[in-house]
């Protein structure tokens, strides 16, 4: 495809159509993804993510300072929501990254997380792919606030980044449960204000609590940073570094590559084969399962497997 | 399900009012268009980068403070030379009436002044975009 190689080529314009061609989904969109795929698996994936707020666009906008300081590449992804109500949506990652204009080692694409069920991970993983084949270095994919897709982007990153700023108090309860988890490495951001030791601390708490019930030989450093100011963004970086070669030293990032692929190979199938049942099903069959379901004729179990059968 | 549009809102120049550009980036939200909002002191290059990154549909430039014959120029220029000509511009703020004709000849779709419903400014985005 002459776009995919023109994009490949250097040609930004191109890249930028090319990562709306693929955003858009369809058959084109797939026939460029499967022309590009052999050239991604290059780059260093980062994910970024963490509540509203704390600070995300503004730190992505220090790695990149940071990165282009040391001749690195720099792909962004940045998330913003759809309403789930107009379709539209606000985008607004850029106001933070206005140092990076000008630099061709940086390409920043912002995108909305749309509506389609699964479509955020699908879509972010494709217009990653897309930079990745563009040989950019590192690609920093910042995600929307808190929320299910944050667990996500562990799928899709090498590296993830979970941000968090002081003063959220017993919120950090919640955190342990989820966001806990997926971190390699935990900053705590806005740390010139108050109370960030003390979430610094809990924090700790809570990585002591995860290392010791399972075998994982990363022990996800916790950092502070005040990214307005750029204070404490280095030594991120330095771990960012520490945890890509921990991944291939270990061999950890193949298993994660597959893992990876996994995911995405089972999400896709899945959505394929609804499609399928839904077409073969038809509108006016599902409408009268669904009358039927809400009228307690029938369960949803039992409709399933008939859908499923038929 | 259709492409949704893509519209940047930037407000270049120095005047430091974006209450305007912010409004209008909320509107076009809920006339279900993506906006990328890009904020305060964008110079026409920083703009037509973004345009390019972004890919999109069109721009609106916020500009209250009296440069425009100075500013929306160098952002047409610069889509032109970046091969992004069929994006459209569209320009609010203080625009005088003989520049308002003057910006339109130059290639500007549409200028609108204070007291411009939003709806009025959302539909004639739409139409626009939605052309090509």
């Amino acid at each position: 495809m002459e776009l995919v190689a023109e994009a490949l080529d250097g040609d930004r314009h191109a890249l930028a159509r090319l990562i709306s061609l693929v955003e858009d989904d369809g058959i084109e969109a797939q026939e460029a993804l499967a022309a590009l795929y052999p050239s991604t698996g290059q780059a260093h994936l980062v994910g970024v993510t963490g509540p509203p707020g704390s600070g995300k666009s503004t730190l992505v906008n220090e790695f990149a300072k940071a990165l282009r300081a040391r001749d690195v590449t720099v792909g962004i992804v940045a998330v913003d929501p759809t309403s789930p109500f107009t379709g539209g949506a606000l985008l607004g990652d850029r106001v933070r990254m206005r140092d990076l204009a000008g630099d061709p080692g940086v390409f920043i694409r912002s995108m909305a997380t749309r509506g389609s069920l699964g479509g955020l991970a699908q879509a972010t993983n494709d217009v990653v792919k897309v930079l990745d084949a563009a040989e950019f270095d590192v690609i920093l994919i910042e995600t929307v606030g808190a929320g299910q897709a944050e667990v996500e982007i562990a799928r899709t990153a090498h590296t993830t980044v979970v941000l968090e700023a002081p003063g959220m108090g017993d919120e950090v309860q919640a955190l342990k449960a989820g966001l806990m988890e997926i971190a390699d490495i935990l900053v705590v951001n806005k740390a010139d204000r108050p109370g960030a030791s003390r979430t610094a601390r809990a924090l700790e708490m809570a990585v002591n609590r995860n290392m010791a019930s399972n075998d994982d030989h990363w022990r996800p450093p916790i950092l502070q940073t005040v990214a307005l100011d750029g204070s404490g963004v280095s030594e991120v970086l330095r771990a960012i570094e520490d945890h890509r070669e921990y991944l291939c030293a270990s061999g950890l990032l193949a298993e994660r590559e597959r893992m990876r692929v996994q995911a995405e190979l089972l999400n896709l199938l899945q959505h394929k084969l609804l499609d399928q049942l839904l077409d073969k099903a038809g509108e006016e069959q599902m409408k009268a399962w669904i009358e039927r379901i809400a009228a307690r004729e029938v369960d949803v179990y039992t409709a399933t497997r008939e859908l499923c059968e038929a | 399900m259709t492409k949704p549009l893509r519209v940047l809102i930037a407000k270049p120049g120095l005047d430091g009012h974006d209450r305007g550009a912010k409004v209008i980036a909320r509107a076009l939200r809920d006339a279900g268009l993506e906006v990328i909002y890009t904020g305060l002191r964008q110079t026409p290059e920083m703009i037509v980068e973004s345009a390019l990154q972004e890919d999109v549909d069109g721009i609106g430039l916020s500009i209250l403070s009296g440069a425009h014959m100075t500013l929306v120029p160098r952002v047409l220029e610069g889509l032109r030379e970046m091969g992004l000509g069929h994006v459209k511009v569209f320009v609010g703020g203080i625009i005088p009436a003989e520049d308002e004709a003057r910006l339109e000849e130059l290639g500007v779709a549409g200028v609108f002044g204070p007291g411009s419903s939003t709806e009025v400014i959302s539909s004639f985005v739409r139409e626009q975009l939605s052309e090509d």
